[in-house]
């Protein structure tokens, strides 16, 4: 039994209530209290943790705490000599920064140009968020539904803040990028007739969610990486870029990459670099646990920034309602969406509901941050945080027994690991950091503010305005990231060799720092947590 | 209401640590110290970059298990296989056939399976790693496609066959040849790929493209959405 005796006692508020809630619908918010309870409690909006930038093409800019530190660190390459004009040790037309699944796509497309393509990736290849996603990738390919009924939904969903050209190219790519994959042997969740199965998610107004069972996003990593493989590009892993360089004419024209196995620095000259390096949910923003992958440390915008890229969005983050709080070994982990879909109600330690439970991702995360923080009716727990409790086990009364395990195979399997049986015993959670929603501004072609600079995947901003949709995040990647690698590839055919590969743009970066007084001892991109000391 | 926690020794790589009982074996080496470069990937059980080995204290069984997913125990001897050489055949999908003679050109070691059943023993996400393996032998792309969907590739299983199979290699490649030519496609995706190649969608969507946004709130508050 995972629970302590004392969980067990409170635990029992929970199983008191149970009867009389089964088969009652808490009231929906109004849009007023909706806005209500963002405002005061929405990390978004709570102004202590955000500064303004004081630095950079985007200096005045507002960002979390942490991601304006890291933004305002020192060089890796501070006091290195590095001869970036001496015979490079990679020479190619297209580099890739970052191998999760915005890079694999544009790894592929730009091989398929002809371009001469290499992959510098910081973890193993395949090591990214990707590979987490289990929800899975809308595509309006059915005939109820079309790209423009897909974008509103995202249009929507973003608050209108996205850039249209970004959701237009997003939307009508998606049922090229599900044929293409499925090209490749991607295995999609089908009918015996081959018709693609596929459900709704939230915010949208179509069944346009495909899957492949629970492991969507893993399913789609390793078909790419086998592809890539197979393909004879060159992949070197445990080699993270550190700095982007540029040429004579301020282009993009390679990277300095850093082999954390040796420790030694190494030059890679390109025509034309893609920038595909993921999130930052490893910042953990106001403290936040986070759902996101060990090597998610927001690199690619600090060395993009350096560079010159533009930001947009740099504030606007995405919590996950349901993120797992107990035990321990869960903290931040993803509970599925369906969880709630299927019934599973939040309660307060009184065992009784406080919010509608399918509130949309911001307002139910909120409301669940309330709960704890004003009204100090959260679960405390061992570990010395508080939570709420998801009643699993409503599940079960609602739709029969056996419900969980047939619709929450991995969920359960997850939780049982660690000796909680979710059929029976109601989960802890808490919000936990899922995503990025902005990041460096491109246009529809992936091409950032930099020359030969290009952007993919969830580093890149602007395609979701405020708030994505669940789903487009898959779709995302692989649209922005076969974009990059055409343009990128047929860029580098009309581009001569880089000539005078410097860092000068450091250079007025330190200056930038050390008149503002950046503290001396940050340094950036961090490439790994530190969880060493905890 | 802060409880006391328990500590408990485990060995990393022979030496011993204190650390929280209540920790992952992953978080426990960080507690003990380690700055984790290999070894550590998304941390919740989904990429197999983790796979570990193990042996209580006293105990001739070797155990195994993901490191971000099993918790530490009062002594456990462990060390961490981050990588693991397989090989893997490269093919291109549009030469090769679901087909028993096609496959035993890319991985003929399948055929050399001595059924001892130590990667089925092995696998952390359970699956009968042997029977997927046989069903390959057989030519069901299929099943065997269907049974090792779950597979991590953390590679446990090939460290530990007689045979010297990559099974999870040759895994991926059945259910690319089983997504590519066995499963049917789905005859709507073709059309709609098409129609949008060929810009019939394009003028539907330009007119929300440079719609105002009073008008697309509109749009979107009083959109019919399917039941």
């Amino acid at each position: 039994m995972a629970y302590t005796p004392q969980l067990l006692e409170l635990m029992k508020k929970v199983e008191e209530t149970r009867a009389s809630r089964v088969g009652v619908n808490f009231p929906r918010m109004s849009q007023e209290e909706r806005r209500e309870v963002l405002e005061k409690f929405h990390p978004d909006y709570i102004e202590d943790g955000f500064r303004e930038i004081k630095v950079g093409v985007n200096k005045g800019a507002r960002m979390p705490t942490e991601m304006a530190d890291v933004f305002e660190s020192w060089s890796r390459l501070r006091d290195l000599e590095i001869d970036l004009n001496a015979p490079p040790d990679y020479d190619v037309d297209v580099l890739i920064i970052g191998g999760g699944g915005a890079g694999a796509a544009a790894a592929l497309d730009a091989h398929a140009a002809g371009a001469d393509v290499l992959i510098a990736t910081k973890l193993r290849f395949g090591d990214a968020n990707t590979m987490m996603a289990q929800g899975g990738i809308q595509a309006a390919d059915k005939e109820n539904d079309t790209p423009a009924i897909h974008y509103l939904d995202v249009m929507g969903g973003g608050r209108l803040e996205n850039v249209p050209e970004l959701a237009r190219a997003l939307v009508m790519d998606a049922p090229l990028v599900i044929k293409w994959l499925e090209d490749m042997g991607t295995m999609f969740d089908k009918k015996e007739d081959g018709t693609m199965i596929t459900i709704h998610g939230g915010g949208t107004s179509r069944k346009r969610m495909h899957a492949a069972r629970d492991y969507t996003g893993a399913e789609i990593m390793r078909t790419l990486r086998d592809e890539v493989i197979n393909k004879g590009i060159t992949v070197i892993e445990f080699s993270p870029a550190v700095e982007v360089i540029l040429d004579d004419k301020g282009r993009a024209a390679g990277a300095v990459l850093y082999n954390l196995e040796t420790e030694q620095y190494q030059v890679a000259r390109a025509k034309t670099v893609i920038m595909a390096t993921g999130g930052s949910g490893r910042l953990h923003y106001r403290g936040f646990p986070t759902s996101n992958h060990y090597g998610a440390t927001a690199d690619g915008l600090v060395m993009g920034y350096r560079a010159g890229a533009k930001t947009i969005y740099a504030d606007s983050i995405q919590y996950h309602p349901t993120g797992g709080a107990y035990p321990p070994q869960l903290l931040g982990l993803l509970v599925t969406e369906k969880t709630r879909g299927l019934g599973a109600t939040p309660l307060n330690i009184k065992g009784e509901q406080f919010v509608y439970h399918l509130e949309t991702r911001d307002v139910e995360s909120s409301a669940i941050i309330r709960e704890c923080e004003e009204r100090e009716l959260g679960v405390p727990l061992p570990t010395g945080i508080t939570a709420v409790w998801l009643d699993s086990p409503l599940i079960e009364l609602t739709h029969g027994e056996g419900t969980v395990e047939k619709q929450l195979p991995a969920m359960m399997r997850q939780f049982q690991r660690f000796d909680v049986d979710i059929r029976k015993l109601p989960m802890l959670i808490y919000p936990t950091l899922h995503y990025q929603n902005g990041g460096l501004l491109i246009d529809e072609n992936g091409h950032s503010s930099v020359e030969n600079l290009y952007v993919a995947g969830e580093a890149a901003g602007g395609i979701h305005g405020t708030n994505r949709l669940m789903g487009n995040s898959l779709l995302d990647i692989i649209v922005f990231g076969r974009r990059a690698g055409r343009d990128a590839a047929a860029k580098s055919k009309e581009m001569p060799v880089p000539e005078n590969l410097n860092l000068d743009h450091l250079a007025s970066y330190h200056r930038e720092l050390e008149e503002t007084g950046a503290a001396e001892d940050r340094v950036g991109p961090i490439l790994l947590p530190h969880y060493t000391h905890r | 209401m802060a409880d006391k926690i328990a500590m408990v020794d485990i060995y990393l790589m022979g030496k011993r640590y204190t650390v929280p009982e209540t920790l992952t074996i992953i978080d426990a080496m960080e507690y003990a110290g380690y700055q984790l470069v290999r070894g550590c990937g998304c941390r919740a059980g989904f990429c197999g970059a983790c796979a570990t080995v193990y042996r209580m204290a006293g105990d001739y069984e070797l155990k195994v298990g993901l490191a971000c997913q099993t918790k530490v125990e009062d002594g456990m001897y462990l060390a961490q296989i981050p990588f693991f050489p397989g090989r893997k055949a490269n093919f291109n999908l549009e030469d090769i056939k679901p087909t028993m003679a096609h496959f035993a050109q890319l991985y003929p070691e399948v055929y050399r399976c001595l059924g001892c059943s130590s990667c089925s023993k092995v696998c952390p996400q359970d699956i009968d790693v042997m029977q997927y393996i046989a069903y390959i032998q057989r030519g069901d792309f299929e099943k065997a496609a269907d049974i090792s969907f779950d597979c991590l590739m953390c590679g446990l299983c090939v460290s530990r066959c007689p045979a010297n199979i990559v099974h999870y290699n040759a895994a991926l490649t059945a259910r690319r040849l089983y997504g590519r030519y066995i499963a049917r496609p789905d005859a709507f995706l073709e059309e709609r790929a098409k129609a949008i190649e060929e810009g019939r969608l394009d003028a539907e969507i330009d007119e929300l493209v440079v719609a105002d946004n009073e008008k697309l709130q509109e749009l979107y508050n009083n959109r019919e959405i399917e039941k």
